[in-house]
């Protein structure tokens, strides 16, 4: 294959090499949404696995199609092994999805005594916050994934990699984010206003806050209602034992991402829009010093048709009176071409599978690579094959 | 470009919520629907809530802040307001309007209670961008939220998170208000509950005509429903016209093109004709023809919904303020000029 203008500036980000390679042990899929990061983690992982990899995929949040294109009917909070795979190689796939309420109720039930646990898990205000409260996904999917690792490479989970899909989040990365703003609440002042007046009966609160703590206390109940607040207190209280070591976890499992052995690959498809986002991504990981490998192109479209350029392709059906010449544009951009030639290589085994059928041509991986790259050039690189 | 169901209660709505699977457009639409409202000199406020300066981006305007900024004045007199929805100056705001807190406001600061209530607690972010969106919707001319002004806005559009959490984002309230059991953030959560829940409030969905945004769209549908909620139009957004006639494309789909005739036509345009070139193409006619049967097996799916569905054409440019008033333009039909003949 001819190496287009990508190939010149940006070296190939191989796929390959970083899944055959037995010291990558996670790959992190992140993107925004509708790129595919799903998919691609999908995709990723099963490639892995028939190149004999024993993987684990974590996703998110998938579409009922995604589990279906896997062979499962149905995937839930424990990794369930993918069968329909070619195992010559002597690899295995499990795969599961991240049931948030459910992890958080095992990390209550794991780390608080047994009487504590069920006061807990009763708490009308847990009830909302292990279900709905903004950021719980982000910390569920560090815990989870701090869980796959720690028991990797028994008989029942003998993963050796781990690729992860990112929840769809509000901003860029903000499970990267999940264990600092965890921390800045625990060691704030608030969590301690509401701990301590049923710690020390409210007299070593008021010693430690002035008074203060008076009127901030009583303009809670004015706005919140003084149910809710003694909920909210409770919950806090009977979390507090083990607060603690749901940071160090999230703190170990924020090391476990930053190290040699853990790979950030950043999805995108070839859209103005995602590139943008692609590129907030790459700065934000590059700021956060996390060890990003390269930069997913997904629906690169095909061409099948060689032997004529893009543009003079373009020229022609402006000068053309087919069909063709009167649209506004050709389905296929422009680009397809030029960017078919950047594709390392059409990964068919991998994506046919968890690609939906019919439409779009299966997914490629581009052949981008940014090596100390900023988001500029990996958008550049991209870019350069739409010219 | 509409089919299905035309004659839905438009005129009524006040707050268009726009959502839609991550990638199909819900930026451009929300703000092309809320140029087409502000065609008839009308005031429209466009909100987002999650912080992405979408909209500022597409219409190459500064980052909008916490303030309600004018983005766009039309020669008619219609104008559209930007504003960024975010939750700790919602809550400040809520605080210094309804409680008068002054000092005792300062204080929670502090304390860290602002940011345990908008970035940990359940719901209460949600909680407090929909409740500025309230408040902005109650609002008269004068600035206040009672009396016989007019209204501040006309009409209101909110570029809304993904539908995969749509319905959890719209009621959220009424789960606060389970929660809070008693007090006035329970009043307050039913007050919204009941304007969301109200022929003033449609929830549109701005899809592609691919499988995954179409499935979900679906799912979303229903979950409204169950929601009590109202859904409004269904967009499908980046739609291309097939370049090939009905004819043709059942040729392409049988590999049955004619060879011969693509041969001559390529060489009379000039262009070095090898087998690898025509079956090329006559391998890319065949995935076309397959993508439009795709297309067209999801449009009948959103059919069956028995909701409008408005198509809006795939800008070749990408999109930009220009494009998005081309958008606009394609809208007003659909959702203004119905409003004036209910109206008149």
């Amino acid at each position: 294959m001819t190496p287009g203008p990508v190939a010149r500036n940006a070296p190939a980000l191989d796929i390959d090499a970083l899944i055959g390679d037995p010291e990558t042990s996670i790959i992190v899929c992140c993107g925004a949404g509708g790129v595919g990061k799903t998919t691609t983690a999908a995709a990723l992982g099963l490639r892995a696995a028939e190149s004999g990899r024993q993987v684990v995929v974590l996703t998110i949040d998938p579409a009922r199609r995604l589990a279906q294109s896997l062979g499962l009917t149905e995937l839930d909070n424990t990794p369930r092994r993918v069968t329909d795979i070619d195992t010559s190689e002597g690899g295995s796939l499990h795969a599961m999805m991240l049931d948030m309420k459910r992890t958080f109720d095992e990390v209550v039930l794991a780390h608080a005594e047994p009487d504590k646990a069920e006061q807990i898990l009763a708490n009308p205000f847990y009830l909302a916050v292990s279900s709905s409260f903004a950021g719980t996904q982000e910390y569920m999917a560090m815990e989870k994934l701090g869980q796959l690792r720690a028991v990797a490479g028994t008989v029942d989970a003998p993963w050796d990699l781990i690729v992860v899909d990112t929840p769809p989040s509000r901003s860029a990365l903000d499970f990267l984010d999940a264990p600092n703003r965890l921390g800045s609440f625990l060691d704030g002042r608030f969590i301690r206003l509401l701990t301590a007046p049923a710690k020390a009966g409210g007299r070593a609160g008021l010693k430690v806050f002035g008074v203060g703590v008076q009127l901030v206390t009583s303009t809670m109940t004015k706005i919140l209602g003084g149910q809710m607040l003694t909920d909210v207190q409770t919950f806090v209280n009977a979390l507090d034992t083990m607060f603690g070591g749901f940071r160090e976890r999230a703190d170990e499992t924020y090391r476990l991402l930053s190290e040699h052995g853990t790979a950030f690959l950043v999805v995108a498809a070839p859209e103005r829009d995602a590139l943008r986002e692609a590129s907030f991504f790459v700065d934000r990981l590059e700021a956060d010093r996390m060890p990003l490998a390269g930069l997913v192109v997904n629906r690169i479209g095909r061409v099948s048709a060689t032997g004529i350029t893009p543009s003079r392709a373009l020229s022609l059906a402006a000068s053309s009176r087919t069909p063709v010449a009167r649209s506004r544009r050709p389905t296929r951009p422009a680009s397809s071409g030029s960017m078919r030639r950047s594709c390392a290589r059409p990964s068919d085994s991998a994506s046919s599978r968890s690609a939906s059928h019919g439409h779009t041509p299966a997914y490629r991986w581009c052949r981008c690579r940014l090596s100390g790259a900023t988001s500029t050039t990996s958008t550049a690189c991209v870019r350069s094959g739409t010219r | 470009m509409t089919t299905g169901r035309t004659d839905p209660p438009w005129d009524r709505v006040r707050l268009h919520v726009v959502t839609g699977k991550g990638g199909t457009g819900k930026t451009t639409v929300a703000s092309a629907l809320a140029l087409a409202l502000a065609s008839t000199a009308s005031r429209v406020l466009l909100c987002e809530v999650e912080g992405r300066q979408g909209i500022s981006q597409t219409f190459d305007v500064p980052p909008l802040g916490t303030d309600e900024t004018r983005i766009v004045r039309l020669p008619g007199g219609g104008e559209v307001i930007g504003l960024s929805i975010e939750p700790k100056a919602a809550l400040l705001e809520y605080l210094q309007l309804f409680y008068k807190l002054g000092r005792a406001g300062k204080l929670l600061e502090r304390f860290g209670a602002i940011d345990f209530a908008t970035t940990i607690a359940p719901g209460v972010r949600d909680v407090l961008l929909i409740g500025k969106i309230y408040e902005a919707n109650r609002r008269r001319r004068d600035g206040r939220h009672k009396g016989d002004a007019p209204p501040a806005y006309d009409a209101l559009v909110l570029d809304a998170p993904p539908t995969g959490r749509i319905g959890r984002f719209l009621s959220v309230n009424a789960e606060v208000a389970d929660l809070a059991r008693v007090g006035p953030i329970h009043s307050q959560a039913g007050a919204i509950t009941r304007l969301l829940e109200s022929d003033q409030t449609v929830v549109h969905l701005v899809t592609l005509l691919e499988e995954m945004p179409v499935q979900e769209t679906l799912e979303a549908i229903d979950e409204l429903h169950g929601k009590g909620l109202l859904p409004g139009a269904i967009i499908v957004n980046m739609v291309r016209e097939p370049l090939l006639d009905d004819l043709a494309l059942d040729q392409a789909r049988a590999g049955r093109l004619h060879k011969a005739s693509i041969r001559a036509q390529l060489t009379e345009a000039g262009v070095r004709v090898t087998p690898e070139l025509v079956n090329g193409l006559l391998e890319e006619a065949r995935d076309h023809a397959q993508r439009v049967d795709l297309e067209r097996e999801q449009l009948a799916l959103l059919e069956a919904t028995g909701l409008p569905i408005v198509q809006l054409p795939a800008l070749p440019e990408g999109v930009d303020s220009g494009s998005v008033r081309e958008l606009a333009d394609l809208l007003v039909p659909i959702f203004v000029e119905h409003v004036e003949r209910a109206g008149s």
